[in-house]
C-alpha cells in the first residue's frame, strides 16, 4: 500500500515539473518577444524604416535603416529564389526517379541532413574562401550565392519531408494513365503540395532573412542602398549587431528598434506558414 | 537534376577540401597539436594556440546542455504522453516561433535580460562579482536557442515508440508512470542521446548571439561567470583584421575548419544512432 502511495506521489511530482518546464519554455518565448518589443517600439519611428543612415548616424544622429531592409529582402529573396530553382527539382527527383532505390535516397537525406548541421559561420568561412578564389569582392552577390548554400539543404528536406506524404498509388496511377516522370513531378506532386512547398519556401525565407553569420564576410555592410549585386550589401542583422556594438545610448536603442522589426518579420513569416500548412493538411491524400 | 544532386553530396567535401587548403600555410608553420592545446593567442607575433577558444566552446557548449537537456526531456515526455489539447495548441507554435527566430535576437536578448540578471542576481548569490558578460550568460542563451531543435527531435523519438510496447506494460500492471520511466525512457535511451548529440553541435557552432554576451576575453576561463571567447566568435570578430596578415588568415580558416569537423562527427554518431535504432523497431 505504501509503495503505491510513492509511486503513485511520484507520478505527480513528475507531472508537475514536466508541466512546469513546457510552461518554462513558453513564457520565455513571450519573455523573449515582450522584452525586444518593450525596448524596441519606443525608439520605432517612420525616419527609421524610410530613411538610410545620414551623417553621423552612429553617434546618434538623423537617419534609418531602410538600407539594412532592403539589402535583407534583396539577400533572403535572390538565395531563396536560387534555391528554389536548384532544391525544387531535387525534391522531386528524389522522390520520383529515385523512388525505387530506397537506400540511394536515404543516403542522400543522410547527406542533407548532415549540411543542415553545418554552422553558418563554416558557410561565412567557406564563402569567403570562395570569393577569394573566383576573384570577388564582399557584394550581394557572395552573399547570396553563400546564403544559398546554406539554405539548400533545408529547403530540400523541407520540401522532401512534404512529398514524402504523398500516397505512392497517385504515382502508380498517374503513371498508369500515360503521363511522363517529369508530368508526375511537376503536374502532380507539385500541384499537390503547393500549399506545404510554400511553407518550406517560407522557412528557407526566414532562414535567410535571420542569419548573420554567413553574411558578415561575404556580404559586407554599407550605408548606401543597394543597387548592384556587385556592391556590399547592409542587412538586418548585422545592423542590429553592429548599432547594438556602439556605445552610445540613441544608437543602442535604435538597435533594440530594428530588432523589433526583424521579430515582425519573423513573425509575420511564421504566421504566413502556419495558414500555408493547414492548408496543405486540408489537400492532403490519406 | 542529376547535376544539382552531385553538387549537393560534393558540397560538404568541397567545404572541407576548401577550408583545409586555406589552413595549410599555418599547419606547415606549426604542429596541429601546438595550435590546438597551446594558450598564448598573440597574432601578430605570430602565436596562434587555440586552447583558450576551445575550452570556452566546451564550457558554453555544455551548460547549454545541462540547462536544455533536462527541460527538453520533461516537456517532450509531457506534450506526447500527457499534454491536454490546450497545451499542445500553445506549444506547437511556441516552438516553431522559438526555432524562426534568428539568432542575433537572441543575442539582443540576451544583452538586456540575462547579462543584467546574472550580474545583478545571481553572481551575487555566490559571492561573486562580474559584468555578466559570462560563460554562463553565453550557455543559457545557447540552451534557450537549442531547446526548439532537441525538442523536436525528442518529440519524434518519443513518437516512434510502438503502441504495442505501453499496452504490454500497462497489461501487466504497470501504471502510466512505471510504463513511461521503465518502458518509454529505456526503449528511446539512444534516440534521447542522439538528440542531446545534435544539440551539442548545434551550440558548438553558434556565432552572432554567443558572442553578443559572453565577453570575448582571449583567456582561459576559469569559472562560469568569468568572459570566454569560444571558437565561432573568435572566427566572426576577427574578419576584416585577418586580411592583412596570410598567417591570420589561415589560423582562422583552420578554427572554420576544426569547427566543421567536430560538428560534422557530432552529427555522424547523432543520426546514425537514430537510425540504428529506428532500424529495431
Amino acid at each position: 500500500m505504501k509503495r503505491q502511495t510513492l509511486i503513485k506521489a511520484e507520478e505527480i511530482f513528475f507531472r508537475v515539473i514536466m508541466f512546469m518546464s513546457s510552461m518554462i519554455i513558453a513564457a520565455t518565448l513571450f519573455l523573449i518577444i515582450f522584452s525586444i518589443f518593450y525596448k524596441g517600439l519606443p525608439s520605432l519611428s517612420w525616419d527609421m524604416v524610410s530613411q538610410t543612415p545620414k551623417g553621423g548616424f552612429y553617434f546618434g544622429k538623423e537617419g534609418g535603416i531602410l538600407n539594412a531592409i532592403v539589402g535583407s529582402i534583396y539577400l533572403a529573396g535572390g538565395s531563396t529564389l536560387l534555391a528554389l530553382v536548384i532544391g525544387l527539382p531535387l525534391a522531386l527527383f528524389i522522390n520520383i526517379h529515385l523512388v525505387s532505390k530506397k537506400k540511394l535516397v536515404n543516403a542522400i537525406r543522410f547527406f542533407l541532413d548532415l549540411l543542415w548541421g553545418i554552422p553558418s559561420i563554416v558557410y561565412g568561412a567557406f564563402g569567403f574562401t570562395l570569393m577569394i578564389y573566383l576573384g570577388l569582392k564582399t557584394s550581394l552577390l557572395a552573399g547570396i550565392i553563400t546564403v544559398t548554400l546554406f539554405i539548400l539543404p533545408i529547403m530540400v528536406r523541407a520540401m522532401d519531408e512534404v512529398i514524402k506524404t504523398i500516397p505512392i498509388g497517385l504515382l502508380e496511377a498517374s503513371y498508369s494513365l500515360g503521363s511522363t516522370k517529369s508530368e508526375t513531378a511537376y503536374r502532380i506532386f507539385f500541384k499537390q503540395t503547393i500549399p506545404g512547398m510554400v511553407t518550406a519556401i517560407l522557412l528557407s525565407f526566414g532562414r535567410a532573412i535571420g542569419d548573420a553569420a554567413s553574411v558578415l564576410f561575404t556580404t559586407g555592410y554599407t550605408d548606401h542602398m543597394p543597387t548592384s549585386l556587385t556592391q556590399p550589401t547592409a542587412t538586418l542583422p548585422l545592423a542590429i549587431f553592429f548599432q547594438l556594438s556602439v556605445p552610445i545610448k540613441e544608437v543602442q536603442n535604435r538597435a533594440y528598434a530594428s530588432a523589433a522589426i526583424l521579430v515582425f518579420i519573423i513573425l509575420i513569416i511564421s504566421i504566413l506558414s502556419r495558414i500555408f500548412a493547414r492548408k496543405f493538411q486540408k489537400n492532403q491524400i490519406k | 537534376m542529376k547535376v544539382a544532386l552531385v553538387l549537393v553530396i560534393l558540397l560538404p567535401f568541397v567545404i572541407g577540401i576548401g577550408l583545409f587548403l586555406k589552413s595549410r600555410l599555418i599547419l606547415q608553420d606549426v604542429s596541429l597539436w601546438e595550435l590546438l592545446f597551446s594558450s598564448e593567442w598573440r597574432p601578430l607575433a605570430g602565436k596562434f594556440g587555440f586552447f583558450p577558444f576551445i575550452v570556452s566552446s566546451l564550457w558554453v557548449t555544455v551548460i547549454s546542455l545541462l540547462i536544455a537537456g533536462p527541460i527538453c526531456l520533461l516537456t517532450a515526455i509531457h506534450l506526447t504522453q500527457y499534454a491536454d489539447n490546450w497545451v499542445l495548441k500553445i506549444m506547437h507554435p511556441v516552438i516553431d516561433i522559438l526555432a524562426g527566430i534568428p539568432s542575433v535576437i537572441y543575442g539582443v536578448w540576451g544583452t538586456l535580460v540575462i547579462v543584467p540578471l546574472i550580474s545583478r542576481h545571481i553572481a551575487p548569490l555566490f559571492n561573486t562579482e562580474t559584468s555578466g558578460y559570462s560563460i554562463l550568460a553565453g550557455g543559457i542563451v545557447l540552451a534557450v536557442m537549442i531547446i526548439p531543435f532537441v525538442l523536436n527531435i525528442l518529440i519524434e523519438v518519443f513518437k516512434t515508440i510502438p503502441i504495442e510496447l505501453t499496452e504490454a506494460s500497462l497489461s501487466v500492471g504497470a501504471s502510466k508512470w512505471q510504463t513511461i520511466k521503465l518502458v518509454h525512457i529505456r526503449k528511446a535511451f539512444p534516440g534521447i542521446i542522439s538528440a542531446f548529440g545534435l544539440g551539442l553541435s548545434r551550440s558548438f557552432g553558434e556565432t552572432i548571439a554567443v558572442l553578443m554576451v559572453v565577453g570575448n576575453v582571449s583567456k582561459i576561463p576559469g569559472g562560469v561567470f568569468e568572459p570566454g571567447y569560444p571558437l565561432p566568435a573568435l572566427i566572426a570578430n576577427n574578419y576584416g583584421e585577418m586580411l592583412s596578415i596570410p598567417l591570420y588568415d589561415s589560423a582562422l580558416m583552420l578554427a572554420a575548419f576544426v569547427l566543421l569537423i567536430v560538428v560534422v562527427l557530432f552529427n555522424l554518431a547523432s543520426r546514425v544512432l537514430i537510425i540504428r535504432t529506428e532500424r529495431y523497431k
